[in-house]
């Protein structure tokens, strides 16, 4: 069984079939692509899967269990992550906060009568595994900072931490270059990499640089008006002609 | 059926008014974003300025009629958006529904002094002739209700040609989206704002001179009920469809005019259904009323623009800095237990005794609004559920009043999280009305109902003895306060710095991302409403005892509680001192105006609703904004200092009286 098996995912907006039967695998470990031009699915496609949209026919299912009528935040628990296009960060929390508030909502052990008598602190444990993250994403220097001081990459990147520290099968990345210059872009997707090679983690990436996909996906799919036009090897696909006439808009 | 159309007649007229007030909402509502609660005291103005020229001025009713309804209602249209929302437009929808709040407060106050006391009787309306017949086959209308028709219908179809044919129509609906881009789009969003806001004020004028004859004597409470009918009415339209809204306006009046016909009016059915209908109805719309429950609000896109919150200020202080203002509060504290229980009188010490009660009750705010971010109008409800437990616990069953009031407490908690539950599918200014309507039912439905709230009479409540101290005792009492209101504190700063405080800030940061991390929204909001309930009916409780009664309708009416949330937001909704502030500053603010300076107590009310109207633009309360700016100042000097005694390196202790200013709490009672 696949880790990620989304089949037959259809989405309706009074009228416009946003996303026509469309179906996506991804197996463990595995980095998987999905590219289209602007108005494709993508972002439809995704909400699908996170639960933000509800589906009108078509199933999602995960680790073996059916999420499709699951709500975010229970998928969330069940080892799905993700990154936003247009940054979503807690407002007047640090680095360092936005970590240990997803290390804990991992763990559960949240309990109101620990808050009442003060036994709520971040234990030994939490605090290291959130210092080994911040290694990991380089965001030592800035652990005690407001998120509101950070520019565009490094607030992505505290986005990645998060959904790191949620210790996730699959992560979904909406988009991560959106923004970047092609520097940062490069930067996040060394840092991408390493984090993949070092946890493991599944990734399904939403993205519009070919290049980055090129660089990180093993495998592809192709949106294109809602329909999947390709899904294979990203080599072949990004050869495939359907593909450069939808989405390279090359005259073949 | 005859009796049917007949009342059915006799609902239009008034459903016409709940109409036009509907209407008003909604179009400022699409034209500025604002769901403008203050549209009753705007109402209540014009017909107070038009009851003043006509009645108590003899003007003929033609030109009182367009002083009051063209001239000075579109000029307070005018003020409010130059001075007020138009600097909130790029604000969060709560924002400005608390700045409406603290114009709803504040205006009436305003008229009150303006009238002086116990001037309102004789209104008469604009019709030639109130109480000419007019007779149509077997049924008859008065003069009045021909009036309202006749305007209603008139001020409908202008309003519809206006926004379906004219450019201003659509300026004043693109601002709604988003005035910056409107703005790049050449179109001038200030004076399409100013056009919606002296248009909506208008229908509120009108709206309050049409109301005023139908019941007089002029009182605020029938505008309040009014707005709220009139919110219901804007639900029934989602707040878009201008017809919609005077359709719901009709139905509601329709309804309320058939179940007074036919229900027998001696009933405890009719006593207790008919002035319900108006908010059981927002209440039912606002829960089951489809396409009021998605969660998009309205931002500006460009709203990235703006800078972040600041962070409070204590976050700003050097560790020395911290220390003195710590050890200032300390001092505080112990020169306020001095000269409670040594030095003050009897009326001083209940008033300090009232102060520290209020505070528990305004720790409650500091709970839902400064940690979960949410609005809610019932709190002073939940300090009445307090209260009323308290009393039955005594009363009806004969038992310890200290563990009735612990009942109390977790009576109110478990209200709470049942109101929760249904209300938390509604986001933002929907969840706010929500617990209004909550607060109206409670007020009109429930207390009057003998096992529930316990009738009208208010029942004795005797105070407790605890082993050796019987705090029939003023000084006990005042201690024993004392310490509910520190374990309560402490309790608050705990939750704060806990996982649930964590979760309600992600929570507020991004709903979206905190759910992406596995954060139950629903779960965190039902413990933060649960908690704020269990500590309002903690100090309800508290209240009672203190004024040895249960008087829910007097102590915690529902006028009351949106008192509570414009004074805990206008000193600081965030921190714990902030509550305190505000319960001092409720407390012995009325005093200080009526005592010292000979003022009537309306003045605390204007002042608390002038500084909530300022929440938009500082949400961490105006007290709070004041603090930051002295804290920083204070920061500066003290750098300063260190920097020199560095440089000359020479011993010495620095002055640590400075800070106190920035910490006390007489503060409060300053600003």
């Amino acid at each position: 069984m696949s880790l990620l098996e989304a089949s037959g995912i259809t989405k309706r907006f009074s009228g416009i079939t946003a996303l026509d039967d469309v179906s996506i695998r991804v197996e463990d470990g595995e980095a998987v692509g999905l590219i289209g031009p602007n108005g494709a699915g993508k972002t439809t496609f995704f909400n699908c899967l996170l639960g933000l949209l509800r589906p009108e026919a078509g199933s999602v299912v995960f680790a073996d269990r059916d999420i499709t009528r699951y709500a975010v935040y229970r998928r969330a628990r069940l080892g799905f992550a993700r990154t936003f296009q247009r940054i979503e960060l807690f407002a007047g929390m640090t680095v360092r906060d936005h970590l240990l508030v997803a290390e804990r909502a991992r763990l559960g052990t949240g309990r109101f009568w620990k808050d009442v008598l003060n036994l709520s602190k971040p234990t030994a444990d939490e605090n290291a595994r959130t210092d080994r993250t911040l290694t990991l994403l380089g965001l030592e220097d800035v652990a005690d900072s407001p998120v509101e001081v950070l520019s565009l990459g490094r607030a992505r990147l505290v986005e990645v931490g998060r959904a790191l520290m949620t210790e996730p099968k699959l992560l979904l990345l909406d988009e991560p270059s959106s923004g970047l210059d092609a520097m940062e872009t490069n930067a996040l997707a060394a840092t991408l990499r390493a984090v993949q090679a070092e946890r493991g983690t599944a990734v399904l990436l939403v993205e519009h640089d070919v290049e980055f996909v090129r660089s990180f996906s093993t495998r592809l799919s192709v949106l294109d008006f809602g329909h999947l036009i390709a899904a294979g090897p990203t080599a072949e696909v990004l050869a495939d002609d359907a593909v450069r006439r939808a989405y390279l808009g090359e005259l073949v | 059926m005859q009796d049917f159309i007949r009342y059915v007649i006799l609902g239009i007229p008034v459903g016409c008014v709940f109409g036009l007030v509907a209407v008003g909402l909604v179009l400022t509502f699409k034209t500025s974003g604002v769901f403008n609660l203050a549209f009753a005291a705007q109402a209540y103005l014009a017909s107070a300025v038009y009851y003043d020229v006509h009645v108590r001025h003899e003007w003929p009713i033609i030109p009182a009629f367009v002083l009051a309804v063209f001239i000075v209602s579109p000029l307070l249209g005018l003020i409010l958006d130059r001075f007020v929302f138009r600097w909130l437009r790029g604000c969060s929808p709560i924002g400005k529904l608390v700045s409406s709040l603290g114009l709803l407060v504040a205006l009436p106050e305003i008229v009150k002094v303006w009238l002086g006391p116990g001037q309102t009787i004789g209104i008469t309306g604009i019709w030639w002739d109130d109480n000419a017949l007019y007779h149509f086959g077997d049924y008859v209308l008065e003069g009045r209700q021909m009036a309202i028709l006749a305007s209603t219908a008139l001020a409908v179809l202008l309003i519809v040609a206006l926004f379906r044919w004219t450019a201003i129509g659509l300026q004043m609906r693109a601002v709604v989206e988003s005035p910056r881009l409107t703005e790049l789009a050449g179109v001038n969003a200030d004076r399409a704002s100013s056009a919606a806001w002296m248009l909506s004020s208008t229908m509120a004028g009108l709206a309050g001179v049409l109301l005023a004859p139908l019941s007089p004597p002029l009182k605020v409470q029938d505008f309040t009920t009014l707005l709220v009918t009139a919110i219901a009415a804007a639900a029934f339209a989602r707040l878009t469809s201008i017809p919609m809204a005077l359709l719901g306006g009709i139905l509601l009046g329709v309804a309320s005019a058939l179940l007074a016909g036919y229900l027998p009016p001696a009933s405890l059915l009719a006593q207790g259904i008919k002035p319900a209908l108006p908010f059981a109805a927002l209440l039912l719309l606002l829960l089951f009323w489809p396409g009021l429950r998605n969660r998009r609000e309205l931002t500006d896109p460009l709203s990235g623009a703006d800078p972040p919150p600041p962070s409070l200020a204590a976050a700003s202080r050097s560790p020395f800095f911290t220390r003195s203002t710590h050890i200032m509060g300390v001092l505080f504290v112990g020169v306020v237990l001095y000269v409670a229980l040594v030095r003050a009188d009897d009326f001083w010490l209940f008033l300090l005794t009232s102060v520290l009660v209020y505070s528990v009750i305004f720790l409650s705010i500091t709970v839902i609004t400064g940690m979960a971010g949410e609005i809610s109008l019932c709190q002073a409800t939940f300090a009445a559920v307090g209260a009323v437990t308290t009393a039955q616990f005594v009363s009806a069953l004969g038992s310890n009043v200290l563990l009735g009031m612990v009942a109390g407490a977790l009576v109110a908690a478990l209200v709470g999280a049942l109101l929760a539950i249904p209300v938390l599918r509604l986001a933002g200014i929907y969840l706010s009305l929500a617990t209004l309507a909550f607060a109206l039912l409670f007020d009109y439905v429930l207390v009057p109902v003998g096992w529930i709230g316990g009738g009208t009479t208010p029942i004795d409540i005797p105070r407790p003895v605890i082993g050796p101290f019987d705090l029939s005792n003023d000084k006990s009492f005042f201690v024993f306060c004392f310490i509910v209101l520190v374990l309560v504190s402490v309790l608050v700063i705990f939750v704060r710095r806990g996982t649930t405080g964590h979760y309600l800030d992600a929570l507020r940061g991004s709903e979206t991302a905190a759910q992406s991390i596995g954060i139950n929204p629903a779960k965190a909001k039902i413990i933060a409403f649960a908690l704020s309930a269990g500590i309002a009916g903690l100090g309800g409780g508290l209240l009672a005892m203190t004024t040895g009664k249960s008087n829910p309708t007097v102590d915690f009416g529902y006028f009351l509680g949106l008192v509570f949330v414009v004074i805990v937001v206008s000193t600081a909704a965030r921190t714990v001192e902030g509550a305190i502030n505000a319960g001092i500053a409720f407390v012995l603010l009325q005093y200080v105006l009526a005592e010292w300076l000979g003022l009537s107590s309306s003045w605390a009310f204007i002042l608390f609703g002038f500084g909530a109207i300022q929440y938009a633009r500082h949400p961490e309360g105006t007290l709070e904004n004041g603090k930051r700016t002295s804290t920083a100042f204070f920061q500066r000097q003290f750098d300063r200092i260190s920097a020199l005694r560095a440089r000359s390196s020479s011993s010495g202790d620095g002055s640590g009286g400075g800070p106190a200013a920035t910490k006390s709490p007489v503060a409060a009672v300053e600003s």
